[in-house]
């Protein structure tokens, strides 16, 4: 066993930068200059689904509304994933600076920080840091003010337009999209929403420039990542690893000798089963990750951790289309009739149509994303579903 | 209930009387009542000059935006896999023999509601629960009992 095998990285939690001189450094650039950078960089926002960063400042800034906002989605809310919290909580500092570096290039004078209601208890730290920084903002004569959101509990308002319609105070059901954010976002104005994560990758590629980030990683999944690392490990954890490794390699460096799967990506994510470990890259080229990794060991019921996932997507779904609402609902009373064998195991195959439905119908990615872990579960340990 | 009425009307001083301020009020309520009761809803309507049903809709979307009465203390034990695959019901157990109530229930004192709530993020730390807004985490049977004794002696 290679141990230890995976690149340990730190770009997100290095204390040895001065956010205000980047931010005076950054705003001596012109704007092209900024998003050619982070075009170079090839950085993918770090909440998931991977868009990148660069053409999505682009193409706001391309709007030509003079009322624009950034919003910074700290609503962390994927089974399994922690680190926004870790880093709000280190290094806040980077995260606005990230976000008035976007102010200066889209064109808003006004930013959002969401907080998940779960965190609530890092807002007073939070506030004194940002009182902080907009009296740096004022020494560098630049016009941004940002202000804390809180949420109050709800996994779906992390969907960018459902964060939106929680911000403007209703019920946090997401919207149609098109439009999308960069043309109608918060407030119907052109919006980037960007993951804690993205906005300190953005601000230390302005700091370090493209190539540092860009020498990390493979093609398709570029620069680090922040990985929160939970279940059957000895090293439950916070780590900036770099991208493009297989879940061997991982499970190597993280399992505890008798791994069983991997939940890449949380509930909404893959699973991967053992034998499938040799061949799957972490990344977007494979299976891609907010950042969750649940490693499971052989004493654990597949049944159950399916469950589990359904469970919670039972009751955070939005309710407003069925497919979602009642997919849910109905996977879970069928995984529970084949269990207890009041179904045959055949009914799996219905229970795996529906998941499919889900994925094509459903409104937002919640609904969507149900089928992954369905499949993935229930396709590899389909004798776990029956027995 | 004029207490309600007034806590509503500085809470709108504060967070203005636009729809974007009704979560920040709603909020603030919880805060200071740990529920939102009809009473809040009607006068929150009013402050803001929008209809009861919508304060109500917008309240009853949200898991920590309570409507049901709830005690002083609102323990939320995480029930997400990696805190369940760490006994997070061995500790529900402990709260519940402690406290006398399920899941669901205030206690007659109305000091202590117990809730499970979906992913805390402490996974690796886990168990994990809140307290209100503070967070306690690698719980075991003792620290528990410990946590809820310093808080029944509140």
């Amino acid at each position: 066993m290679s141990y230890s095998n995976l690149k340990r990285v730190d770009l997100i939690f290095d204390q040895d930068c001065n956010p205000k001189e980047i931010i005076k450094n950054t705003f001596a650039k012109t704007n092209d200059q900024i998003v050619n950078e982070l075009l170079e960089s090839g950085l993918k926002g770090r909440g998931g689904a991977g868009f990148p960063t660069a053409l999505k400042w682009k193409y706001t800034a391309e709007q030509p509304d003079p009322d624009k906002y950034i919003i910074c989605n700290a609503d962390e809310g994927e089974p399994g994933t922690f680190k926004d919290r870790e880093i709000l909580f280190k290094v806040p500092q980077k995260v606005f600076g990230g976000m008035v570096v976007c102010a200066k290039v889209i064109g808003a004078r006004e930013g959002f920080l969401y907080l998940r209601g779960e965190y609530r208890f890092l807002l007073p730290e939070l506030e004194s840091q940002l009182a902080k920084f907009h009296a740096d903002l004022k020494d560098l004569k630049i016009d941004f003010n940002i202000k804390i959101v809180m949420g109050s509990g709800a996994y779906i308002c992390g969907e960018e337009s459902a964060l939106f319609e929680s911000m403007e105070g209703h019920r946090g059901e997401p919207r149609n999209k098109p439009p999308y954010p960069t043309i109608s976002g918060f407030r119907s104005k052109p919006t980037v929403i960007n993951n804690v994560e993205t906005l300190v990758y953005a601000f230390m590629i302005c700091m370090h420039g493209a190539r540092k980030f860009k020498d990390l990683g493979t093609a398709d999944s570029r620069g680090s990542k922040v990985f929160s690392i939970s279940g059957d490990t000895p090293k439950a954890g916070i780590y900036e690893l770099e991208l493009g490794m297989t879940v061997e390699q991982f499970v190597d460096d993280f399992g505890d000798g008798d791994t069983k799967a991997v939940q890449v990506g949380g509930a909404s994510g893959f699973c991967v089963p053992r034998k499938k470990f040799k061949e799957t890259i972490i990344g977007f080229e494979g299976v891609p990750t907010g950042g969750s990794m649940m490693i499971f060991n052989s004493s654990r019921s597949m049944y159950n951790v399916l469950h589990n996932y359904l469970e919670f997507f039972e009751e955070e779904s939005c309710g407003q289309c069925t497919p979602c609402r009642v997919g849910c609902q109905q996977l879970i009373k069928g995984i529970e009739a084949v269990k207890k064998g009041q179904r045959h195991a055949n009914y799996l195959e219905h229970l795996q149509k529906l998941a499919q439905t889900m994925k094509i119908t459903a409104k937002c990615g919640l609904g969507q994303s149900v089928a992954n872990s369905f499949f993935s579960i229930v396709e590899n340990f389909k004798e776990e579903m029956i027995y | 209930m004029p207490e309600i009425k007034e806590l509503v009307k500085n809470l709108a001083g504060k967070h203005g009387r636009t729809r974007e301020s009704l979560i920040p009020i709603l909020q603030g309520v919880i805060h200071e009542e740990r529920y939102i009761s009809d009473e809040a809803m009607t006068e929150i309507a009013r402050e803001l000059d929008i209809s009861a049903a919508q304060v109500y809709g917008t309240a009853t979307f949200y898991s920590f935006l309570d409507t049901q009465p709830r005690g002083k203390y609102v323990i939320r034990v995480c029930r997400t896999i990696s805190c369940a695959m760490k006994g997070k019901n061995l500790l529900t157990q402990e709260i519940e023999d402690m406290l006398k109530i399920k899941i669901g229930e205030t206690t007659q004192n109305k000091k202590f509601s117990l809730l499970e709530t979906n992913c805390l993020g402490w996974c690796h730390k886990g168990p994990a629960m809140l307290v209100n807004d503070d967070a306690y985490t690698d719980l075991t049977s003792e620290k528990v009992r410990e946590i809820i004794s310093d808080y029944m002696k509140k």
